[in-house]
This record gives C-alpha cells, sequence and structure tokens, in this order.
C-alpha cells in the first residue's frame, strides 16, 4: 500500500516536470575498450557486462549500494540447507515478445555450466535446477552454498526458445574465436534492447517501455537511448566529451583529470573500484613460452618471483602512472571483499639490490628474458603499466619484452595459456573472497569455476584444500581459513600484486549516472536532461 | 679536383645564391647526422629499458624552472628522454624514407624504362597498371599492404618484419610517378640519333636501356627522389601514428607523437610538440632542397 503511494507521489511529480523527463533522451558513451562479445555467458568481463546488464537481468539485482534486491525473481530463501527457493516475477516478457518463464531459467544456468562458458565460477555449486511450478524454480547445491545469490546477481537469464531457434543453447567459444548468433545478437528482459551492434566502431541501445522494473520504485532512469562507442586513444576520448560529441566517459584517463574538473559543463566523480591489478606467473609449465631460458622454467623458483616482486618500485607507478589514482596493495583482494585483511596486506618492501641477490642466488647471475603479456584497453593504464615494470625488471636483470594488446585478443590469448606473464585486473562482483581464490588460485581440474582464470597454471594441494573449506563453512571458521589463505598468498607468491584500482567517470553536467564500486553504469538509474 | 669542379659548376652557383636552400641544406645536415650518429651523441639510449627510471617521468625541458639539464626537452611517461628519443626515432624515419624511396625509383625506373622503350602493348598494360594505382591515395595502399601482411603471417612474425613491411607498403605507392617520368624521358630520347646507331651497331635491348637511356633520363628522377622522400617520411609517420607502422618498441617519429597525443590536454606538451617539430623540419628542409633542385635542373629557367 506504501509502495502504491509512493509510487502514485512520483507519477506525479514527474508529470509535474517540466517536459524534460518526458524528452527523449540520449546519452552518449565512449569507453577505451569494446565488448568481445555479445553473449551473456562467454566472457565474464567488466568490459562486457557494461553494456550486457543493460539489456539482460538476472534473477537477483544489484542496488546503488551494492546489496541484492529483486529482479527476475521476486522473492528466494534456503529451503534446505542444499536448496533454494526462487519465486519468479510475473508477467514478464523478452525483447522478442515472448514469455519469461522457469524453463528460461533452467536453461540459463543449465548453459552457464555449459563447457564453453566462462561462468562457471557463479554456477559451479549448483547440481540440479527443478522448475515447481510456473512461478517457482528451486536450485539444488551439491553442498550448502550460503552466498548463491550473491552469485546469481551475475548470471543474465536468456530466452530457451529465442537460443535454442538460434543455435546458441551453449555459450560461444571465445577463445577459438567461434562465432554465432549471440556473437552480435540479443534477446534480453532488461530495461533496455540492443537497436545496433557494430563491432568496435558503435553500439545502440533503446529504451524497453515494457521492461517491469520501470514500475519499481528507485528506477528513476529517463535515458531513451545509449549510443557506446569505444575510443581507444585518450586525448581523443577527452576531446569527444570536451566538445560535447559524447556525454559520458567510463574511463576518463589520469592525467586529463585536473583539466576536466576545471572544464565548464563536464563533472568528475570518483571512487574506489572492487578491484586488484596484478601480474600471475607461468608456474605449471617445465618451459616458458617466451624466455630464452631453456629446459626449466625459472618463475617455478619462489626466489625469481620474489627478486621480481622486490624490483617493483610502486610507489613510482602510484604517483607517476597513476597520478595518485590507485591503492597499493599486497593482497588479493581489496577492503571491501568479506574476509580481508588489514594485516594481510603488506607488500615486499621495494628493494632492487635484493632481487640481484635473489636472482643470483636461484641460478641467474645475468638474468634472462621475458614477455610480459598485457592489455591496452582493459584496465587504467594497463599497458603504461606494463611498461614501467618492464624497464624496472630490465633493470634487476630480466629483460622484459611488452606484448600489449587490445582486450579482444589478448584475452583470447591468456585463455589459450599461451602466456609467460600477464597482467589482469580482478573484480569481485560477488563481495566475497571466495570468488577471487576459487578463480585465480585453485587448481584447474575441468570442474566449472576452479581456477577458470588461473592460466598461470599455480597449484599447491594447501590452497585448494583452504578453498575446498571456504566454500562450506561459514562464520569465524571461514573467516580463520580466508585469513589463512591470505597468509598462504603472501608466503607462495602466485602473483604479484599491484593495487586496487581508483575508478574516475567523467559525465556532462546535464547527465546523473551514480558512481558505483563495480565499475559499471546502471543506466536505469540515469538521468539526462537540462538541470 | 672533383671537388673544385663541384664548386664551380652552374648547380653549386644556384645553390650558393639561394639562402633558403642553404639554410635548408644545412638543417637537413643537422638531421642526418643527429640520426647517424645518434648512438655515439645522443645523452641516453632509450631503448636500453634498464636505463629509465620512473622517477624522471614527465620532466619538462631543461629551460623549465624544474626542468633538469640532463634532459634537455624533457622526458616521456616512462622516463625517457625526449632529445635521445627523437634522434633515435629519426633514424628510422629516415630509415624507412630513404629504403622506400630506394624501392620504388628502382621499381618505377626499370617499369617506365621498359614501357617507354619497347612501347606498344607493353607500354599500354604498364601505364594502366600505373593509372589505376594512381587513383588510390598513397595512404590507402600503404594501410592495404600492412592490413594484408599482418593478416597473413602469424603475429609472433610481426616485429621482425614490421619494418620492411612498412618500406615495402610506402615503395608500392610511388611507383607511377617515377614510371611515369621515365617513360616519358625515354620516349624522347629512343629516337636520338645515338640511341639509333646503339641500334644499328646490334646492341641488345636490355643494354641499351640500361647505359645508353638511362643515365640521360635519371635528372628528373633525382628531383622527384627527392620530393618523394619528404612524403615517404611524412606516409611512415602517418602509418606510425595510426598504430601500424614500426613496432613501439623501436619508436619512430610518429609512434613519438602518438603517445605524446594522449598527454597533450594534460600540460605536458613537450612529450608530442618536439617530436612534431623534428619531423617537420625534415620534411620542409628535404621538400626545399627537392624545390631547389628541380629549379636548378631545368633548363628553361636558367
Amino acid at each position: 500500500m506504501v509502495h502504491w503511494v509512493r509510487a502514485a507521489a512520483l507519477v506525479a511529480v514527474l508529470g509535474a516536470m517540466p517536459a524534460v523527463g518526458a524528452m527523449a533522451q540520449t546519452v552518449r558513451w565512449a569507453a577505451s575498450g569494446d565488448p568481445n562479445t555479445m553473449d551473456p555467458h562467454s566472457q565474464n568481463v567488466g568490459t562486457v557486462t557494461m553494456v550486457l546488464q543493460q539489456i539482460y537481468d538476472p534473477l537477483i539485482h544489484r542496488d546503488r549500494d551494492l546489496s541484492l534486491t529483486p529482479g527476475l525473481a521476486t522473492a528466494w530463501r534456503q529451503v534446505e540447507p542444499s536448496r533454494w527457493r526462487f519465486t519468479l516475477r510475473q508477467g514478464v516478457r523478452f525483447h522478442d515478445g515472448q514469455g519469461f518463464g522457469p524453463e528460461d531459467v533452467v536453461f540459463s544456468i543449465t548453459r552457464a555450466l555449459q563447457p564453453t562458458s566462462n561462468f562457471g565460477i557463479y554456477v559451479d555449486t549448483i547440481a540440479k535446477v527443478e522448475a515447481v511450478d510456473a512461478q517457482t524454480v528451486d536450485i539444488i547445491t551439491k553442498a550448502p552454498d550460503p552466498i548463491l545469490p550473491n552469485k546469481l546477481a551475475s548470471v543474465f537469464m536468456m530466452s530457451k526458445a529465442w537460443s535454442e531457434a538460434n543455435n546458441a543453447a551453449r555459450p560461444q567459444n571465445t577463445r577459438a574465436r567461434e562465432e554465432m548468433v549471440t556473437t552480435r545478437n540479443t534477446n534480453g528482459t532488461g530495461a533496455y534492447r540492443l537497436a545496433t551492434r557494430e563491432p568496435d566502431v558503435r553500439t545502440v541501445l533503446v529504451r524497453n517501455p515494457a521492461w517491469w522494473g520501470w514500475q519499481v520504485e528507485g528506477n528513476t532512469g529517463n535515458v531513451a537511448e545509449i549510443v557506446f562507442r569505444p575510443i581507444a586513444s585518450d586525448a581523443t576520448r577527452i576531446a569527444a566529451l570536451l566538445s560535447g560529441e559524447v556525454d559520458f566517459v567510463l574511463d576518463p584517463p589520469l592525467q586529463d583529470l585536473n583539466r576536466l574538473r576545471a572544464a565548464p559543463g563536464v563533472k568528475v566523480v570518483e571512487g574506489p573500484e572492487v578491484r586488484t591489478i596484478f601480474l600471475a606467473f607461468d608456474t605449471a609449465r617445465e618451459e616458458l613460452l617466451y624466455s630464452d631460458v631453456k629446459g626449466r622454467n625459472p618463475f617455478r623458483d619462489l626466489r625469481v618471483r620474489q627478486a621480481l616482486y622486490q624490483a617493483i618500485d610502486i610507489q613510482a607507478i602510484h604517483r607517476t602512472t597513476m597520478r595518485g589514482q590507485s591503492v597499493v596493495t599486497g593482497t588479493l583482494i581489496p577492503e571491501q571483499v568479506n574476509g580481508y585483511a588489514k594485516s594481510e596486506d603488506v607488500r615486499l618492501p621495494f628493494d632492487a639490490a635484493r632481487a640481484r641477490a635473489l636472482l643470483a642466488e636461484a641460478g641467474y647471475p645475468q638474468g634472462f628474458s621475458v614477455t610480459l603479456d598485457c592489455p591496452n584497453n582493459r584496465y587504467i593504464n594497463d599497458e603504461q603499466i606494463c611498461q614501467n615494470i618492464a624497464a624496472m625488471w630490465s633493470r634487476a636483470g630480466v629483460r622484459t619484452a611488452v606484448k600489449a594488446q587490445p582486450l579482444a585478443p589478448f584475452f583470447a590469448q591468456i585463455q589459450r595459456d599461451d602466456t609467460s606473464v600477464y597482467l589482469l585486473g580482478w573484480g569481485v562482483p560477488t563481495l566475497d573472497a571466495l570468488y577471487s581464490f576459487q578463480s585465480l588460485l585453485a587448481t584447474r581440474n575441468g570442474a566449472q569455476g576452479d581456477g577458470i582464470w588461473n592460466y598461470g597454471g599455480y597449484s599447491n594441494p594447501r590452497m585448494d584444500a583452504l578453498i575446498q573449506r571456504m566454500k562450506v563453512e561459514s562464520g569465524e571458521a571461514r573467516k580463520a581459513t580466508i585469513r589463512e589463505a591470505l597468509q598462504l598468498y603472501r608466503e607462495d607468491l602466485p602473483h604479484i600484486p599491484l593495487h586496487h584500482q581508483m575508478i574516475p567517470w567523467a559525465m556532462r553536467s546535464t547527465v546523473t549516472i551514480p558512481h558505483m564500486a563495480n565499475n559499471q553504469p546502471y543506466f536505469r538509474w540515469a538521468m539526462a536532461g537540462a538541470q | 679536383m672533383a671537388l673544385a669542379r663541384l664548386l664551380d659548376s652552374d648547380l653549386f652557383w644556384s645553390f650558393r645564391r639561394s639562402p633558403v636552400t642553404v639554410l635548408s641544406a644545412l638543417v637537413a645536415l643537422v638531421c642526418v647526422l643527429g640520426a647517424a650518429l645518434a648512438p655515439w651523441i645522443a645523452p641516453h639510449n632509450p631503448f636500453d629499458l634498464a636505463s629509465l627510471n620512473l622517477g624522471d617521468a614527465f620532466k619538462p625541458p631543461a629551460w623549465d624552472e624544474i626542468g633538469e639539464a640532463s634532459y634537455p626537452l624533457g622526458t616521456d611517461d616512462q622516463g625517457r628522454d625526449m632529445l635521445s628519443a627523437i634522434m633515435y626515432g629519426a633514424r628510422i624515419s629516415l630509415l624507412v624514407g630513404v629504403c622506400a624511396v630506394l624501392f620504388s625509383t628502382l621499381l618505377g625506373v626499370t617499369i617506365g624504362l621498359v614501357a617507354g622503350y619497347l612501347g606498344g602493348s607493353v607500354d599500354g598494360l604498364l601505364m594502366r597498371i600505373a593509372d589505376i594505382q594512381l587513383t588510390f591515395p598513397s595512404i590507402l595502399i600503404a594501410l592495404l599492404v600492412d592490413g594484408i601482411v599482418r593478416a597473413a603471417l602469424p603475429r609472433e612474425a610481426h616485429d621482425q618484419i614490421a619494418l620492411f613491411v612498412v618500406i615495402f607498403a610506402i615503395g608500392i605507392s610511388a611507383w607511377p610517378q617515377f614510371a611515369r617520368t621515365v617513360r616519358s624521358s625515354t620516349l624522347v630520347e629512343r629516337n636520338k640519333e645515338y640511341v639509333l646507331a646503339a641500334r644499328v651497331i646490334g646492341l641488345s635491348p636490355l643494354h641499351i636501356m640500361a647505359t645508353h637511356v638511362l643515365p640521360n633520363v635519371l635528372g628528373p628522377v633525382l628531383v622527384i627522389a627527392t620530393l618523394n622522400l619528404g612524403n615517404a617520411i611524412i606516409t611512415e609517420a602517418t602509418l606510425s601514428f595510426l598504430g601500424v607502422g614500426v613496432p613501439p618498441t623501436h619508436p619512430s617519429l610518429g609512434t613519438l607523437i602518438r603517445i605524446g597525443n594522449d598527454f597533450l590536454f594534460s600540460g605536458e606538451w613537450w612529450i608530442t610538440i618536439f617530436p612534431g617539430a623534428a619531423l617537420v623540419a625534415m620534411v620542409l628542409s628535404v621538400n626545399l632542397l627537392g624545390d631547389w633542385l628541380r629549379d636548378a635542373l631545368n633548363p628553361k629557367l636558367r
């Protein structure tokens, strides 16, 4: 009842506002990278999600503070320790007009479990999905999974009929550069539908007036059309914003923030992101693919990993390349993530002499050569960071070549394990440490989820045991387990952690898009027009 | 002796008479020497990663209050000395320019000679090919060649052959100018008496073309080659600016300008302006020299 009154009041307010709300508002949005697919289960990458989450709905949405709120499911509860029951929203339609029902939920989760899926980490604990009746679905997990709703907030619901009619019953295999209908086409239930998609050029989304969510309180967005354009060059992206050619830049270059803050008609909103940038080593192979060391793999030697860690002057990167817009870290997860421990967030000190000594001790007094793989349009200043590190490592004796590529070929390459050392940024949408440990550090065993982004092939039975415990434990015991895993991470050095990202967003002052710590713009809350 | 003859020639006289030409020759000489001797005279080696220090990044030029004398033109985002980077970059730009011009000269002169001397259907065919190619802008051809090579060869091979691809791509787009000029000169020369005499004593067409006609058609070729050098350098810079030229590990002037472009709005202007100025100086001086050469070699203007 209260809701109805509020909604009515809102409608009255909106109706009373001068034509602004009713006018067709277009937001022209630019970022450095373009999504490498439109398939909702093929690439668990923020650049893809930032477009697809406008088009597809998960069962459970995230609110502005990243808490869980009803999506395609209006309610969910744990009826048995291993059985979650979801009540589905009624009257929801896909963009092609077909109704949304329990069979679509069963289909979508099954699809995310296929071998070509990159979303296994969210559904790996699921044993079975059952349609109970026309508005209820039961999800049975292999073991009790207390954070299942957190995970399902990242799994988009597709139409079973549409996917099967278009030969898209399994996710696109991006690794093998496969093309299928879902590479360029979508059919979601979301607030926006895909109008045109030209990869690397332009993606246009138009408002779906029939979206169920427009009736829900809080979804006050008035944007009728979203035009997304990838602009790789920093200077061009900013020139486009300053000249009024685009309205919103998701990743303004750090060097231009001061200028943007001073520019009339432009505003910068800032905040930390739940994302950690790190370097990961190939510790699996007997011989590195890209190095002049033959017959052995220097990265399997802890002393070499430590040497390369201590050769990095992270403060210089923080000060110069990141211009202060980063949080230097010595651990795998940022503060906002459940399980974070301040006492484990300690870096090995920068010490170039120690680095050289460790390399000599490990049997490489003359150093060696290696290629560092790096994206150049995914993370903030990713290519520059790699070049900084290449110079620092070279000074320690490890002659480093940087191979920087756009995100599509970069991800395809590392997902084939075709790398010796690479830079990656890891966001934590579930806000729980398990997500990072399981994806990045569990031994890859073919099962969905475990080690799904562990392309260096790190494998430590002790780490695996801790991760298995994290999955089933709860309360203080679980906290202690995560703590122990963080400690092991510091001892074992499977990665070199660098920093957590800060994410400034720049937009014209006539546009308001709530800043989100997951670096995702939600256009259902976006306001555009004269203010 | 040879020097005395040179100093006494018409060419040198017209050279000395034009201060603009003398100045551009000096600028060109500085550019070429700076580039050629870079490994010996540059203050730093920008390609040596181990010598870079991030603490030195974004230093303004030496005359600025916070500039440092060891970095006369400032440093870029990695702490590279701009002056050294420009000298090493000019080396690559010049190398690509000279090689591309040599390549297109070789190709164009050969085709022009053959077309002009043999005439008939061979001439028709070769000149139609040249016509077709002239309808494409040279940068388009260069991009096309680059794209095909990248698609055809494995990714790993790109960096090693990138330089040759750029040289080939630029060279292949400029040959029709040479071919047309040489063909028209050859058409005139081949009916002259010395050629007829050579033919009468039974010399092979190849021999006549190479030893009798060729030396007499080279004058205009020299002019076009000089003017084309500037174009080739600009085309290379354009390709590198677009990110399809030489690999960024060995930046040419175009690559330096592209990198600096990202910092243009944030006030670190020296990262892009100095490579840009170096490129302008180099191309302008070469072009002015080319203009002078054209006028000096034209008997009607004497």
